[in-house]
C-alpha cells in the first residue's frame, strides 16, 4: 500500500539547511496497523506529511497504492489525498464554525457528492463512532475525545484506503486515549490500513508493527507477531 | 456550483461585520460616483435648458443701420436682407446644412371669438422647422410645402398665445382665428422654451401667405443657417457674413449693419466648463472607488490570513487549489457585485427622487434640472469595480492556494 524508498528531505532554516530525513525506506502493506515512533525532532511528523502528500520531498520514490507520487501537481495531489487518505490530527483540526455533521461531510464535498448524500453518509459515520446523538453540536460543545471521534469520522467518510493519524491521542487523557485507540483498531479490523505517529509507548504497543525513526532513518523495524487484539470488551 | 455558493454565503455570514464593512466601502464608492455624475448631469441639463429648445449649432443674422462709411456711402444706411441673399449664400458658401428666412411684421392683435391676445406675427418657409427641429408641437402639425405653394391661410400658434385664446378643453387645431383682422385656420400649437418661453408669444404663417397679405415681396428680417457636421462653425460664420457684407456694401468692420449670433460660441464656453466638471467628478468619483477597492484588497488579505488554518485543513481533506482560489474569488465578487449594485440602485433612486421632486413642485432651480445618470456609464463603473474587486482578491487567493497544508495548519 505504501512504499518509500530512500526518501530525503531537508528544510531551510535561515541560512542553514537541516537534513531531516536521510534516506527512509518503508513498506506498509494493505490492512496493516502500524505505529511510527521517535523522539521529538526525529522527523516523524515530516515523514507523516510526506506519506500524506501534504509536503514534498527532495529525493527518493514514494508509491501510494501502486501509484508514484513523485513530483505530483497540487491538484492531482489533492485528488489523490481525497480519494486515498484520511487524516486524524493531534489538535483535531475541526472547522469551528461547522457542526459535527458538517465537518464530517467536508471531504465528500470535495469529492463532488451531493448535499443530501453527504449528510446521509456523515450521519451514518457519526453513528458508527458513537456520536449519533451529537450530529448538530458545534466543536466547542464537544469534549476532546468527542472532537477526535468527529475527526476520525471525517477521516473515514470518504472511504479512504489509508488512515494517517498524527499523535491522535496526544491531547487526551488516558481513558479517552484508550477509547480512541479501540476505535482506530476497529477501523483497522474493518479493512483499513492505519498508520499512527506517536511518542506514547502504550499506544504503539497496541499496533501490529512499530517503526522507529532515529536521526532521520528507520532504525529498527521489528516484525512483531501481529497481535490483533480481540474485542477488548 | 450551488453548493459552493451556499458554502460562500455561509462563510460570509460567519464574518458579518467584515462582510458588511467591505460591502459598505464598495457601496459608498458607487453611490457617490452615481450622485456626482447625476449632479453633473443636472447642472448640464440646467444650463442647456437655459438655451431653450433650439438646436445647438445655428447662426442667426439680422440687420440694422450701418455705422461706418463704405464705398462712398455714409453711415446710417438701413440694410434689408433679401431672399436673393439666401440663394447667393447657397451658391457661394460650402457646407450649408439648412438655411431659412424669417420675416416679422408688426406685432398685432389675434382674436378668437371674444378673446384676444397680442402676438408677434412671423412668416416662415417650411425649412424653418429644420432649424426649430427641437421645438415640440403639442397639437397639430408644422407648416408644409403645400401651405407655401397654395399660400394657405394657416397659422401655428405659440402656446402662450393659445392659452389666452382657447379654454383648456378646446382643441385649437382647425379653429378659425383672426390675425390682424385676417381670418386664418390654426394648424398647430408649439412651445418654444427660448427666452424663458417668450418665444412662444408668436404666431407663425407660411412666408408666401405673409407676402400675399402684407406685400413686401422678396424680403426677410432674419436669416438662420446651420453648418453641416464637421465644419468649423466660426470659419463658416465668417464666410456667410463676408458674402452678405459684400452683397450689401457693408464695411467688413461694421457690426451694426449686418449682425450675427453664433450658438457655437456659448456652446464652446459651456462645453469647456462641462469638460472641467466632468474631469473633476470622475477624479473624485474614481478616488472614492479606489478607496473601496483598496478596502476590498485589504479585507481579502486579512480574510486569507485569518483563514490560513482553515484553508490548510480543507486542502488536507482534498480541496484543490482551484477550489480554494475560486471560493475566495467568488466571495469577493459576490460582495462587490451585490454592494455595488445596491449603490447603483440607491444612487439612481435618489436622483430620480430629486428629479421627481423638482418636476412635481415645478421648482425652477438656477442651472439645475433633471439630474440623472447615463445608465451605461454606471454599469461600466460597476463592472470595472467588480473586475478590480476580483483582481484585488486574486493575489491573496493565489497565495493562499500555494501554502502547504502542513504550514497552514500550524498557523493560529
Amino acid at each position: 500500500m505504501i512504499k518509500l524508498q530512500d526518501i530525503h528531505k531537508s528544510y531551510r532554516s535561515g541560512d542553514q539547511s537541516v537534513h531531516v530525513l536521510k534516506g527512509v525506506d518503508l513498506h506498509i502493506r494493505e490492512g496493516e496497523l502500524v505505529s511510527i515512533m521517535g523522539s521529538s525532532g526525529s522527523g516523524k511528523s515530516t515523514l507523516l506529511n510526506i506519506l500524506g502528500i501534504l509536503d514534498s520531498y527532495d529525493r527518493g520514490s514514494y508509491l501510494l497504492g501502486g501509484q508514484p507520487v513523485n513530483n505530483m501537481g497540487e491538484t492531482e495531489a489533492a485528488r489523490l489525498r481525497n480519494r486515498m487518505l484520511g487524516f486524524v490530527f493531534q489538535s483535531f483540526n475541526l472547522l469551528p464554525f461547522k457542526n459535527a455533521a458538517e465537518n464530517v461531510a467536508l471531504p465528500l464535498y470535495y469529492q463532488g457528492v451531493g448535499r443530501r448524500e453527504r449528510n446521509r453518509r456523515a450521519e451514518e459515520i457519526l453513528d458508527l463512532v458513537g456520536l449519533g446523538e451529537r450530529k448538530t453540536f458545534m466543536p466547542n460543545q464537544l469534549s476532546g475525545g468527542q472532537k477526535q471521534r468527529v475527526a476520525i469520522a471525517r477521516a473515514l467518510v470518504g472511504k479512504p484506503k489509508v488512515i494517517l493519524a498524527d499523535e491522535p491521542t496526544g491531547a487526551l487523557d488516558s481513558r479517552t486515549t484508550q477509547e480512541i485507540m479501540e476505535l482506530l483498531k476497529e477501523i483497522h479490523r474493518r479493512g483499513n490500513t492505519v498508520v499512527i505517529v506517536t511518542h506514547e509507548k502504550d499506544v504503539a504497543e497496541q499496533t501490529d508493527r512499530q517503526i522507529f525513526l532515529r536521526d532521520g532513518r528507520v532504525s529498527q523495524s521489528p516484525h512483531v507477531e501481529p497481535h490483533r487484539v480481540a474485542a477488548a470488551d | 456550483m450551488l453548493d459552493g455558493f451556499q458554502e460562500i454565503l455561509f462563510t460570509l455570514r460567519q464574518n458579518k461585520l467584515r462582510t458588511v464593512l467591505t460591502a459598505f466601502g464598495v457601496f459608498w464608492g458607487i453611490f457617490m460616483l452615481v450622485l456626482l455624475l447625476g449632479a453633473g448631469r443636472g447642472m448640464q441639463n440646467g444650463v442647456y435648458e437655459d438655451f431653450g429648445s433650439d438646436v445647438r449649432d445655428f447662426i442667426i443674422i439680422w440687420t440694422g443701420d450701418t455705422s461706418l462709411a463704405f464705398h462712398g456711402m455714409g453711415p446710417g444706411r438701413k440694410i434689408q436682407l433679401q431672399l436673393a441673399d439666401i440663394e447667393a449664400l447657397k451658391q457661394q458658401v460650402p457646407g450649408i446644412r439648412v438655411i431659412s428666412s424669417e420675416r416679422f411684421v408688426e406685432e398685432g392683435t389675434i382674436n378668437y371669438e371674444h378673446k384676444n391676445s397680442n402676438a408677434q406675427v412671423v412668416g416662415v418657409p417650411d425649412v424653418y422647422f429644420k432649424i426649430k427641429e427641437d421645438v415640440p408641437f403639442n397639437f397639430g402639425r408644422r407648416i408644409n410645402p403645400l401651405d407655401l405653394e397654395e399660400t394657405r391661410k394657416v397659422v401655428l400658434v405659440g402656446s402662450k398665445v393659445a392659452e389666452r385664446l382657447f379654454d383648456k378643453d378646446v382643441d385649437p387645431v382647425g379653429k378659425e382665428i383672426r390675425v390682424k383682422e385676417v381670418v386664418m385656420k390654426v394648424a398647430g400649437v408649439f412651445y418654444d422654451k427660448f427666452n424663458r418661453g417668450q418665444a412662444s408669444e408668436r404666431v407663425l404663417m407660411p412666408l408666401t401667405t405673409m407676402e400675399k397679405i402684407y406685400g413686401g415681396g422678396e424680403i426677410t428680417s432674419n436669416i438662420w443657417v446651420r453648418p453641416k457636421d464637421g465644419i468649423d462653425p466660426f470659419e463658416f460664420q465668417k464666410q456667410v457674413i463676408g458674402v452678405l457684407k459684400r452683397r450689401h456694401d457693408v464695411s467688413p468692420d461694421d457690426n451694426r449693419g449686418i449682425n450675427s449670433f453664433n450658438m457655437a460660441e456659448p456652446m464652446q464656453r459651456v462645453t469647456g466648463l462641462f469638460i472641467g466638471i466632468d474631469v473633476f467628478i470622475w477624479f473624485v468619483g474614481l478616488g472614492t472607488l479606489m478607496a473601496g477597492i483598496v478596502g476590498i484588497s485589504n479585507i481579502m488579505i486579512i480574510t486569507v490570513k485569518e483563514r490560513t488554518k482553515e484553508i490548510g485543513i480543507r486542502k488536507a481533506l482534498g480541496a484543490t487549489p482551484f477550489h480554494i482560489v475560486s471560493t475566495l474569488l467568488l466571495e469577493s465578487t459576490l460582495v462587490t457585485g451585490v454592494a455595488g449594485y445596491l449603490g447603483l440602485v440607491i444612487g439612481v433612486g435618489l436622483l430620480e427622487l430629486v428629479a421627481f421632486g423638482i418636476r412635481s413642485t415645478g421648482a425652477k432651480l438656477p442651472y439645475f434640472a433633471n439630474p440623472g445618470v447615463d445608465f451605461k456609464l454606471a454599469i461600466t463603473a460597476l463592472a470595472l469595480l467588480v473586475g478590480v474587486g476580483v483582481l484585488a482578491g486574486l493575489m491573496p487567493a493565489l497565495r493562499a492556494a500555494r501554502i502547504t497544508p502542513t504550514e497552514a495548519m500550524k498557523s493560529e
